[in-house]
């Protein structure tokens, strides 16, 4: 299978600290991959750089073949609309909007109609099954339900890969569970591919497999033959 | 080759198999046949518990008085006896029930002495860390996949391991950071 997303010899420094030395990886449709490593370790500038929120210095991310680096800031803002989506810690909801509008935001950002979006998103809600806090605001809702809005929102408009930066660092251990099962059956379902950043072994285990990143340098953990 | 091995094939350790059946006795007298499946349903997971096993334990209890023989009912085939839990028994039960397990202390652990070989013979101890680190994630993954599908029983049951799995985790991470540290008191 040939990866849908694919990066090789990334290097990003932020001043004098060198975030990435060379990283590289690839995903292939439909796989889960955790990117696991310490605190600093450049996991989260890996993804972000993958994501293409940050240019590298150098080195190529290439999305079904085409070299993201080289993309304008509205292609890349694009690419992100129509082809990612993503879960953040705290899940980064927009607080003035309900939750359904909130799943519904790609959708609508996208060109999509009122109407239509908010049925998608209503099905969502449904999906991770949050269906019940569609008309509250995100700060009426507890953080678990919050985060499986996230989730919603992420997979609303059918992504290819989803970035998913420590989605149950805020969670306790049963609700982080809830919204990992819920996340990497329906990415699964959908045929997205996820990539998983974390430091918890146990969310690890969710993946396929796991890259290491170790001072801004990626190792494929693979267990030998 | 490597393969994940899942190892709680049964839940209960064989040593506290008598324990663990007076139990099962404790709320009402029941046949052997009883218990066995009631011992299935609650403890079982992979591996169903031989009638042989059930037996032997209750001939021992009888010889110890933990339970004694409540009834017995003819059928088809040999007699059937109904067993019952004996005051000794309860006692037994719940001395066993209020004492803490010893907390298992890995001071001869394995995985150790290999990083301590690897950074004597000069091999990349990094390398063993990682190797080891792929084999305790795709065992978590088996046991992540099993826990999907369970019920609530296999979920506790695979928690515990996983949990224990998790902590020898960090403890490699936390070595991996320690290795140059290491290196310095090996070398001394």
């Amino acid at each position: 299978m040939s990866a849908v997303l694919e990066a090789e010899g990334l290097m990003k420094a932020f001043g004098p600290t060198a975030a990435l030395r060379g990283a590289a990886l690839a995903v292939e449709a439909g796989e889960i991959v955790a990117i696991v490593g310490a605190s600093g370790s450049g996991k989260s500038t890996l993804l972000h750089c993958l994501a293409g929120i940050v240019r590298p210095d150098a080195g190529t991310v290439r999305y079904r073949g085409t070299d993201v680096t080289r993309m304008s800031d509205g292609d890349r803002s694009r690419l992100r609309r129509t082809e990612f989506g993503f879960v953040f810690q705290f899940g980064h909801l927009v607080p003035e909007l309900t939750c359904l509008e909130n799943v519904a935001l790609p959708l609508r950002l996208a060109g999509v109609r009122r109407r239509d979006a908010e049925a998608r998103a209503r099905d969502w809600l449904d999906r991770v099954q949050v269906e019940q806090v569609a008309a509250s605001l995100p700060g009426e809702v507890s953080g678990g339900q919050a985060q499986r809005v996230a989730v919603a929102r992420a997979l609303v408009g059918d992504p290819s890969v989803v970035f998913a930066d420590e989605p149950t660092g805020a969670l306790d251990s049963l609700n982080g569970e809830r919204v990992l099962q819920l996340l990497t059956s329906a990415a699964r379902r959908s045929g997205a591919a996820v990539l998983l950043v974390t430091h918890e072994a146990r969310v690890a285990a969710y993946s396929d497999r796991e890259v290491t990143v170790r001072d801004g340098v990626t190792r494929d953990l693979r267990v030998p033959a | 080759m490597f393969t994940p091995v899942t190892t709680h094939v049964c839940i209960v350790p064989i040593m506290s198999l008598p324990r663990t059946l007076l139990g099962l006795l404790d709320p009402q007298p029941a046949h052997g046949y009883d218990l066995k499946r009631s011992y299935d349903q609650h403890f079982g997971g992979d591996k169903p518990l031989a009638y042989g096993q059930v037996y032997a334990a209750l001939a021992r209890m009888l010889g110890n008085g933990l339970v004694e023989v409540a009834g017995v009912e003819p059928g088809d085939g040999p007699d059937r006896k109904r067993y019952a839990i004996t005051d000794a028994g309860v006692t037994e039960l719940h001395t066993w029930l209020g004492t803490p397990e010893p907390p298992a202390a890995y001071l001869q652990s394995t995985l150790y002495t290999k990083v301590v070989l690897a950074v004597l013979t000069g091999t990349d101890p990094h390398d063993l860390l990682d190797t080891q680190r792929a084999a305790h994630l795709a065992e978590m993954r088996v046991l992540t996949r099993r826990k999907q599908g369970g019920d609530l029983a296999t979920q506790l049951v695979c928690d515990h391991a996983l949990l224990h799995l998790e902590a020898d985790l960090r403890w490699l991470e936390l070595t991996a950071t320690r290795i140059e540290a290491l290196k310095t008191t090996v070398a001394r």
